[in-house]
């Protein structure tokens, strides 16, 4: 049924200080597949995700145990700019370079990771503004500053920088959060063209949206994976009975 | 009498008004006061032809004897200030780098405590350490060498505190997105955390360039002063501050009348660059957050 895996973690636990935030996660990614990872506040999904790019080690007094597989390699056991420079993040809050144009916004990663050509740079950020659905919208003033952008905007733009460094998998975490009805349907029509080149995994806390989005659905509950499964089966038949009272909004 | 309550009421709130009121005179009078009498008695002398080009004048006591200019002090102030910028403005801003984006070590907070520390060190004790250092190489004891040193252990606690603050105040997403690119610490950190900081960066370096400017007690046993133009950096060199300290002391009218002038132009210098560079910095910071 699942293709091949592309990300798995193994007895993942990661810590802030001496708590763990999340315990024991084992999980596995298909390859150009949208997996949702929907739990209630403080679950530890936002923890989770930040592992796989090996961002939780960033904040200050933190610890991760267990591996993460990148086709089947431990990504702990590499140079974390690599690791980064495969799998991509986009967060909860569109975070432009304020003090950059569009154009230095998208072609950040190739501007800083070494040498480029600009035809190459240059084609490069019109791809990825095309599959981040924003290039009819910016292609007159990609000189402009980024924060001239509205917040949806902003939000494909970071989509935009994130791809144009050419990752394979990308992470999102809560991207529509912050962002209006509209744009939050665009950004959602965008990870449905996104999985055919990319393994997408994306943190929601809206459940809906991990019903129109997610190919596969894992539900979390204080740290701990609960139930994982095509999405259909996990919203229609859940196994577990936590995870159904919360789908039916018992609790969270 | 007893008072009722609003009467009480409204009395204390005028008398809290008058009083801060007060405090505002008494904020603003001495600054007015100097910028006053510098005007007053060094106008004259400073838009004399030649004063910000000749030399100082000697003694004298004959009363028409001539009042002669600031030249070689300018010059030496511009070049210790100089000197001290280019050592103070590297080390105090990577020290903040240090401190702000490396926090996490011990080593980093060690260097804002310190950077706190030295601010509060009376300048002479500066002085007297450099002084004190090269006491022992006779060849530059008195020098602009020394007095660039003297000047940038002034400014370096200066510029670190505040590019620490600066740096600060970027969010920690822009680091977040930077990284999660794949760019490294140290080029996230230069390219992109600091160009983000770099108003508040810029602010610093200026305050600390002010600072320098007018400080006369680090160079007495370091620049020493002189009554010549430049003639190399082991040599003792003129500073503004210290032909004030000099020749505001002298019995002597004509040197007075100098150092009143002297006075004046450093006051409209540090005014004039201050305002100058702020309106820089200002449209450096519209610039970067987009509304240029």
């Amino acid at each position: 049924m699942m293709g091949a895996v592309k990300l798995k973690s193994e007895q993942l636990t990661a810590y802030y200080g001496e708590k763990p935030a999340i315990r024991d996660i084992s999980l596995e990614f298909p390859d150009r597949r949208v997996t949702a990872i929907i739990g209630p506040s403080g679950c530890g999904k936002s923890t989770f995700i930040r592992c796989l790019n090996r961002m939780h080690e960033t904040a200050p007094r933190t610890r991760v145990e267990g591996k993460v597989l990148l086709d089947g390699e431990d990504i702990y056991s590499e140079d974390p700019v690599r690791v980064r420079r495969r799998i991509g993040m986009v967060f909860q809050k569109p975070n432009p370079f304020a003090t950059m144009s569009i154009y230095n916004n998208v072609s950040a990663a190739l501007r800083f990771n070494g040498r480029h050509p600009r035809d190459y740079v240059d084609a490069a950020v019109v791809r990825s503004l095309q599959q981040a659905a924003l290039w009819d919208e910016v292609k007159d003033r990609v000189d402009t500053p980024a924060t001239s952008l509205s917040g949806g905007q902003q939000q494909r733009l970071c989509i935009a920088r994130a791809l144009a460094a050419n990752p394979e998998v990308l992470l999102m975490d809560e991207p529509c959060s912050a962002l209006d009805p509209l744009a939050t349907t665009k950004i959602e029509e965008l990870i449905g063209q996104l999985k055919k080149d990319y393994t997408v995994v994306i943190v929601t806390h809206n459940l809906q949206q991990a019903a129109r989005v997610a190919d596969y659905t894992a539900f979390f509950y204080l740290g701990g994976l609960i139930e994982f499964a095509p999405t259909e089966d996990l919203f229609e038949r859940p196994r577990e009975r936590l995870t159904e009272q919360y789908i039916t909004g018992r609790f969270g | 009498m007893r008072f009722d309550r609003p009467a009480r009421r409204k009395f204390l709130s005028h008398s809290i008004a008058v009083l801060t009121g007060l405090c505002v005179v008494a904020a603003l009078y001495p600054l007015v006061s100097i910028i006053y009498s510098a005007a007053i008695r060094g106008g004259g002398v400073l838009f004399q032809v030649r004063f910000l080009t000749a030399v100082p004048p000697n003694a004298c006591s004959v009363v028409q004897c001539a009042t002669v200019g600031i030249g070689p002090d300018i010059e030496g102030t511009v070049i210790l200030v100089g000197l001290a910028s280019l050592i103070a403005v590297p080390v105090g801003v990577l020290a903040a780098i240090f401190a702000s984006e490396y926090r996490s070590r011990g080593l980093g907070r060690a260097i804002s405590f310190t950077a706190d520390v030295l601010t509060g060190v009376p300048s002479i004790i500066m002085g007297a350490f450099i002084f004190g250092y090269f006491v022992y190489y006779p060849s530059i004891t008195y020098s602009a060498i020394t007095g660039g040193l003297a000047l940038s252990a002034i400014m370096i606690p200066i510029v670190t505190r505040t590019t620490e603050e600066a740096l600060r105040t970027v969010p920690n997403s822009i680091r977040e997105a930077a990284l999660a690119l794949g760019i490294s610490k140290w080029k996230a950190t230069l390219r992109i955390v600091l160009v983000a900081a770099l108003p508040g960066v810029a602010t610093g370096v200026l305050l600390a360039v002010m600072r320098a400017s007018g400080e006369a007690a680090p160079l007495l046993f370091t620049a020493l002063g002189s009554n010549l133009y430049f003639h190399g950096f082991n040599q003792p060199v003129a500073a503004l501050p210290l032909l004030i300290y000099d020749f505001a002391l002298s019995p002597y009218s004509n040197q007075q009348k100098v150092a009143w002038g002297a006075t004046l132009f450093l006051l409209a210098a540090i005014l004039i660059v201050n305002v100058a560079s702020r309106y820089m910095i200002h449209r450096l910071g519209r610039q970067m957050a987009g509304g240029a």
